[in-house]
């Protein structure tokens, strides 16, 4: 039905957004009309309301020319409080990056020993039964006190929120290896090594690669409350600052931007973990 | 007493009972023999034992007592001298056809360049008429095809044995009887010495040379060995042209159906695990039954002249 019309789920999500964009056009502009007509009402609800109101939720059409100004400039800096969005965006992609790649270095093998040694495995359960529910947040201060570097604490606090997806789905995965593929390489004497790269990896790697693309979800998540905390720069700064210039515009223009290179991230690990898909 | 080029002796596994209960002995005093060029099959009921003794024989599993000796040494563990055909085909899903083969291949000589291996590993896969699907992944394969580079995978380590665990146990008729024919004249090309599990009792008199009969477990034991006297070339369009064969498959089913649990505890007192007896149903008045001491009315013996010797005459 949907698959001779290959355009018609387009279309539809062009429907929506449309309903969408007109209902907002609506919402915004009553309010502003409401003022006119009833000045009663626009005393009832506080002087805020009644004078903010436009400015305070724009409409579509101002957040349109706000992400314009965005795409055409992303990369001004004009000092420390008025950087292009594209450099904020680029600064939290960095810190995500960086700190969900160390949690890969030390997930990865980490999560290999523990898959292949029931003993280590049951060893260290309790440590992240504990560790894996803490909100990645609560180590901020930890991290600050420690660290002394709010830079490295963000990276810290991506780090230890991407660890556990990838540690768990890792071990599950590497012991969760079909025992026939492992007693193949037993009969044909294969070394410990070669098993571990030639048949637990390829074998585990789809199971990785669903814990990579939790954690770098997650990741992304978090980095936004991480740098609302520590300031500077960054995405999560830059809504906190225009939260504070209570420009809602820039606001919004950021959570698209945030949506997006979520989505870019999620959909660049989707692709690398069909990658390594196999079918049985 | 001659050596044999495999020898099972006293042999015993049990498993641990549940939370410290009594343990389960799936066989013990398992004793047989298998020489140069020999191609055993075994038969038994489900869950009697068979994928336990050929885990055992492959090293993948250690037994609870006994020893298994192979060209004058212990087994203890895998090795290359034994080649495992999987009951599962446990092909590695990632790689292609060749790259299966090729896998086993760079193991059993570290030595060789690529190009080697590959020559190799192609040869054995046109031996089982894949060379047309060296490239393919085992999902895009059919089960036959499967299980045929699982056999090829198995030969071209040119292992001293071949292990297979119900091989064929998964395709349909058709197909089990094209593997079936290629497995023969592999085999009888090779002069490979074979230990194979089956179900099937036909597949088992085309192949084997004789045929060890597994009775019910716990406490299972081989029962018989049945000797496989038609002429080793044989074929699957003929086999049933030679009078012997209704007379083994008669024997096997006889043995399937109404005695393989009268072994049972102390009920064989006249059956000696240890030299279990040979029987060659094929030959003319050949023994239809060995009778047990005590269950000996069960199954109606009409044995005149008992053509029965024993293992280790
Ligand atoms: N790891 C294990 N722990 C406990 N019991 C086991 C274990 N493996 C096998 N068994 C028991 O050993 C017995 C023999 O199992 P085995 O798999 O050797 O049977 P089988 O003869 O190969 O049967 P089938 O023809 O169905 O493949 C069964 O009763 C089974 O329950
Ligand atoms: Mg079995």
């Amino acid at each position: 039905m949907a698959g001779n019309r290959p355009w018609l789920a387009p279309l539809l999500s062009l429907v929506f957004l449309a309903v969408f964009v007109g209902l907002w056009h609506l919402a915004t502009r009553t309010t502003a009309g409401e003022v006119q007509v009833d000045p009663e009402y626009a005393a009832l609800v506080g002087a805020a309301a009644a004078t903010g109101g436009k400015s305070a939720m724009p409409g579509p059409g101002d957040v349109a020319a706000k992400l314009w100004e965005h795409i055409t400039d992303p990369f001004y800096d004009r000092g420390t409080n008025d950087k292009g969005i594209g450099i904020q965006l680029g600064h939290s992609i960095a810190r995500v990056l960086l700190g969900f790649g160390l949690a890969a270095l030390v997930a990865i093998p980490l999560g290999f020993v523990i898959g292949m040694s029931p003993l280590v495995y049951r060893a260290l359960d309790p440590f992240i039964q504990i560790l894996k529910p803490i909100s990645p947040l609560a180590w901020m201060p930890l991290a600050l006190y420690t660290i002394k570097d709010s830079n490295v604490s963000a990276v810290f606090v991506i780090f230890i929120c991407s660890l556990w997806p990838m540690l768990i789905n890792t071990a599950f995965g590497v012991a969760s290896v079909r025992r026939d593929w492992l007693n193949v390489a037993r009969t044909l004497e294969v070394s410990r090594l070669r098993t571990a790269f030639q048949v637990i990896l390829p074998a585990a790697a789809p199971t990785i690669m669903t814990g990579m693309r939790i954690s770098v979800g997650i990741a992304w998540l978090v980095i936004v409350a991480a740098e609302m905390l520590v300031g500077g720069t960054g995405i999560g700064y830059f809504v906190w600052n225009e939260w504070n210039n209570l420009s809602i515009a820039n606001i919004i223009s950021a959570i698209l931007f945030i949506g997006l290179v979520g989505m870019l991230l999620d959909t660049t690990l989707a692709r690398l973990g069909r990658a390594v898909t196999y079918k049985e | 007493m001659t050596q044999h080029f495999l020898q099972v002796e006293a042999l015993a596994r049990r498993f641990p009972g549940p939370r410290g209960g009594e343990p389960l002995t799936v066989f013990e005093n398992i004793h047989f023999a298998i020489d140069k060029g020999e191609f055993a099959c075994i038969i038994g009921h489900s869950g009697c034992g068979k994928t336990t003794i050929l885990n055992v024989l492959a090293g993948l599993d250690e037994a609870s007592g006994g020893a298994v000796i192979m060209d004058g040494r212990e087994i203890c563990g895998p090795s290359l001298d034994r080649g495992v055909v999987f009951q599962g085909h446990a092909l590695l899903p990632w790689l292609s056809t060749l790259k299966n083969v090729e896998f086993g291949v760079r193991s059993r000589w570290p030595g060789w360049s690529a190009k080697q291996v590959e020559a190799h590993s192609v040869r054995y896969l046109e031996m089982v008429g894949l060379g047309q699907a060296l490239h393919k992944k085992p999902a895009e394969l059919s089960g036959g095809m499967k299980q045929r580079v699982g056999i090829a995978r198995a030969f071209a380590i040119q292992p001293k044995m071949l292990l297979l665990d119900e091989p064929f146990g998964a395709l349909d008729a058709l197909t089990r009887g094209t593997i079936q024919d290629e497995l023969l004249a592999i085999v009888q090309a090779t002069h490979q010495t074979v230990f194979m599990i089956t179900h099937d009792v036909d597949e088992a008199i085309l192949l084997a040379d004789k045929i060890l009969l597994m009775s019910n477990g716990p406490f299972a034991k081989i029962a018989e060995i049945v000797e496989v006297t038609m002429p080793r070339d044989r074929t699957r369009a003929t086999i049933h042209h030679d009078p012997q064969y209704y007379r083994i498959r008669n024997h096997l089913v006889d043995f399937l159906v109404n005695r393989s649990q009268d072994y049972a505890g102390d009920a064989a007192a006249g059956h000696d695990p240890r030299q279990p007896p040979v029987v060659r149903p094929g030959l003319d008045g050949g023994a239809t039954v060995v009778p047990l001491q005590v269950h000996a009315g069960h199954s109606v013996p009409h044995a005149t002249e008992s053509t029965f010797s024993h293992a280790s005459a």
